[in-house]
C-alpha cells in the first residue's frame, strides 16, 4: 500500500518534539517492578533460611505452603507457587503495557520514537506466548480462593481459638486487593460475558451482563488494583517475616506467640 | 494581547520549519492563531480543517510533539512567550505544511467486513435492546482524526507495518462490526485470523490521545484479542471443543 506513508519529514524530526517530561512515567514504573522483581526474588530464595510463617500467619509468596518431607531443605517452597501470580502478571494487558514501554522502550513513550529498526509486535515467539493469559486467569482465581482461606486461617490460632492481630488484618487486606486486580483482569471481564454480542437474549446472559459490568468498574482501575495489590503483597511478606523473626511484635489477642 | 510564539512546518519532506509571532485573545484555540498567522503573514499556508469544534477530525497536527485537534487546544495551556511547535502527522506521508495525504486509511476502511443485519420477523421490525448497544455505542462516537494512527508506533516507527495492520481507528470499526448484536455471521473467525491484531503491543497511546475520550485498547482491542483467545487458545474451549464437537 505505502512503503513510503512515513516522509522524510519524520526521520528529520529526531525523536520528539515532546517538551513535558515523558521519561518520568517509564522511569518509575520500570523501577517499581524491578524492585518488586527483587524483593520477591530474594524474598523466596532465602525462604528456608528466614522464617516465612509464624503462628496463624503464613506469607502470601507461600501461599498454600507445599513442604512435602521428600523436598530438600535447601528448595524454597515458594518457587512451587510463585510461577502462577508471575505468570500471571507477566502476561497480564496492564503490565504489558509497562514493561513494553519502560524496558523493551517499544515505544518508551507516546509520539517518542523507538530505538528498535524492525518490531513484529507478539506474532512471533516468545511474545506470542502472551496469550497464555487466559491460562493464568483461570490458576489466578483458583489462588484467589486459596489466599483467603489463608486471610480466614489467620484469625484461628491453633490450640487458643478465633482471635485477630495486625497479621490477621494485613492479611485480609492483601487477599482483598488481589481480588481486585484479579476482577479487573480484561481476560475474566471478557470470559464473564464480553464475548457475547447480545446481553439481553436470556436471563443467563442478562445475569452475565450484570457480571460484565462490576467487573468493568474493577476494570477501569487496574492499573491501581495492579499497583496496590503487587506493593501489598511484598508488604504482606515483609510483615510477618519481620514478626516471625523477632524483629517486630504483632499486636493481638492470643497468649501464644 | 499575549503573542504566540510559533514554529510552523513548512514545505514538503523538503521544507523546514519558519518562526512566526501571532497575537491572540482570551479563548482562542491552536487553530485560531493558524487562521491569524494565514490570514496576515502567510497566505500560501496549507491547513485542513472544517469545523472548528472538534467534530470533522480534519485539523489533526501535532503541537509540541502530541499529537491532537488544532481547535481543541486552547491556547491558555501554553505559558506566554513559549515556543509552540505546530507539525503535520508524522505517520503519514507530507503534502504540504499541516496538510498530509490520509488516503491509506481509507484503503484499510475497504478490508473492514460489514454486518450481515438478521432479517426480522415477518411484520416485525429489527429491534436491538439498549443493553445490547451501549457498548458499541461508545465506538459510534469516533471522528477519524486519525490522531490514534498517528501515534501508533506500529506504524509511526515501522511503517513496513501499515499494509499488515489495520490500525486502532480500524480496530473500532472492527470491534462495532464483531460485537454487534443482530449480526447473523458473527466474525469470530475473521478476527482470529486477520487484521493484524497481533501487532498490538498495547501500550495504549492510541486511547491516551483520542479526542473523544473512546476507549479505543480496553473496549476495542482487547476484547478483539480476546475473541482471538476464545477461538486459538482458551485451554477450556479447546476441552469443550473436543468433547462436544462445538465451534
Amino acid at each position: 500500500m505505502v512503503a513510503d506513508a512515513m516522509s522524510a519529514l519524520q526521520r528529520r524530526y529526531g525523536k520528539t518534539h515532546r517538551k513535558d517530561r515523558w521519561w518520568v512515567e517509564p522511569l518509575l514504573s520500570g523501577g517499581g517492578l524491578a524492585a518488586f522483581l527483587l524483593y520477591s526474588t530474594v524474598a523466596v530464595v532465602v525462604g528456608p533460611n528466614w522464617s516465612y510463617e509464624v503462628g496463624p500467619y503464613l506469607s502470601p509468596m507461600f501461599e498454600p505452603l507445599i513442604r512435602p518431607d521428600w523436598l530438600p531443605r535447601w528448595f524454597s517452597p515458594g518457587f512451587l507457587i510463585l510461577w502462577a501470580p508471575a505468570g500471571f502478571r507477566t502476561t497480564c494487558y496492564y503490565y504489558r503495557r509497562t514493561y513494553y514501554r519502560s524496558y523493551f522502550l517499544s515505544p518508551p513513550a507516546c509520539a517518542v520514537a523507538e530505538p528498535a529498526a524492525t518490531y513484529s509486535g507478539e506474532s512471533k515467539f516468545p511474545l506470542i506466548l502472551q496469550n497464555v493469559h487466559r491460562y493464568f486467569m483461570y490458576v489466578a482465581l483458583v489462588f484467589n480462593v486459596l489466599l483467603w482461606v489463608g486471610a480466614v486461617k489467620s484469625y484461628w490460632m491453633p490450640g487458643e481459638g478465633l482471635g485477630i492481630g495486625v497479621g490477621s488484618i494485613v492479611m485480609t487486606l492483601n487477599a482483598f486487593f488481589l481480588m481486585m486486580y484479579s476482577l479487573g483482569c480484561h481476560s475474566l471481564r471478557h470470559w464473564v460475558a464480553g464475548g457475547l454480542n447480545s446481553f439481553s437474549r436470556t436471563p443467563i446472559r442478562r445475569l452475565r451482563r450484570k457480571a460484565w459490568e462490576i467487573f468493568t468498574i474493577a476494570n477501569e482501575k487496574h492499573r491501581m488494583w495492579a499497583w496496590t495489590s503487587m506493593i501489598f503483597v511484598g508488604l504482606t511478606d515483609l510483615y510477618i517475616r519481620l514478626v516471625a523473626n523477632g524483629v517486630i511484635t504483632d499486636i493481638h489477642t492470643w497468649k501464644s506467640f | 494581547m499575549p503573542t504566540a510564539n510559533l514554529k510552523v512546518w513548512r514545505g514538503d519532506d523538503s521544507g523546514d520549519y519558519q518562526n512566526y509571532q501571532v497575537e491572540y485573545g482570551h479563548g482562542e484555540v491552536v487553530l485560531d492563531v493558524i487562521h491569524k498567522l494565514q490570514a496576515t503573514q502567510a497566505g500560501d499556508l496549507a491547513v485542513r480543517w472544517n469545523c472548528k469544534a472538534g467534530k470533522c477530525g480534519s485539523c489533526s497536527a501535532e503541537i509540541n510533539g502530541h499529537p491532537r485537534l488544532q481547535c481543541m487546544t486552547r491556547m491558555e495551556i501554553f505559558e506566554e512567550g513559549e515556543e509552540i511547535v505546530i507539525a503535520p502527522l508524522k505517520t503519514y506521508k507530507l503534502i504540504r505544511d499541516l496538510v498530509t495525504d490520509v488516503s491509506v486509511n481509507f484503503e484499510k476502511a475497504k478490508t473492514i467486513p460489514f454486518v450481515d443485519l438478521e432479517k426480522p420477523a415477518p411484520g416485525d421490525v429489527r429491534r436491538m435492546a439498549q443493553m445490547d448497544i451501549d457498548r458499541v455505542q461508545e465506538f459510534h462516537k469516533c471522528i477519524e482524526c486519525f490522531i490514534c494512527m498517528d501515534v501508533c508506533h506500529v506504524i509511526r516507527d515501522h511503517p513496513d507495518n501499515m499494509d499488515k495492520f489495520v490500525g486502532p481507528r480500524y480496530f473500532v470499526q472492527l470491534a462495532m462490526v464483531a460485537m454487534h448484536p443482530l449480526d447473523q455471521h458473527p466474525k469470530r473467525e475473521m478476527v482470529a485470523y486477520g487484521f493484524g491484531l497481533e501487532y498490538c503491543n498495547i501500550t495504549k497511546c492510541c486511547t491516551e490521545v483520542c479526542p473523544e475520550g473512546i476507549h479505543i485498547t480496553d473496549n476495542a482491542i482487547i476484547p478483539l484479542k480476546e475473541r482471538r483467545v476464545d477461538e486459538l487458545y482458551d485451554p477450556l474451549r479447546m476441552i469443550g471443543r473436543a468433547l462436544f464437537g462445538k465451534k
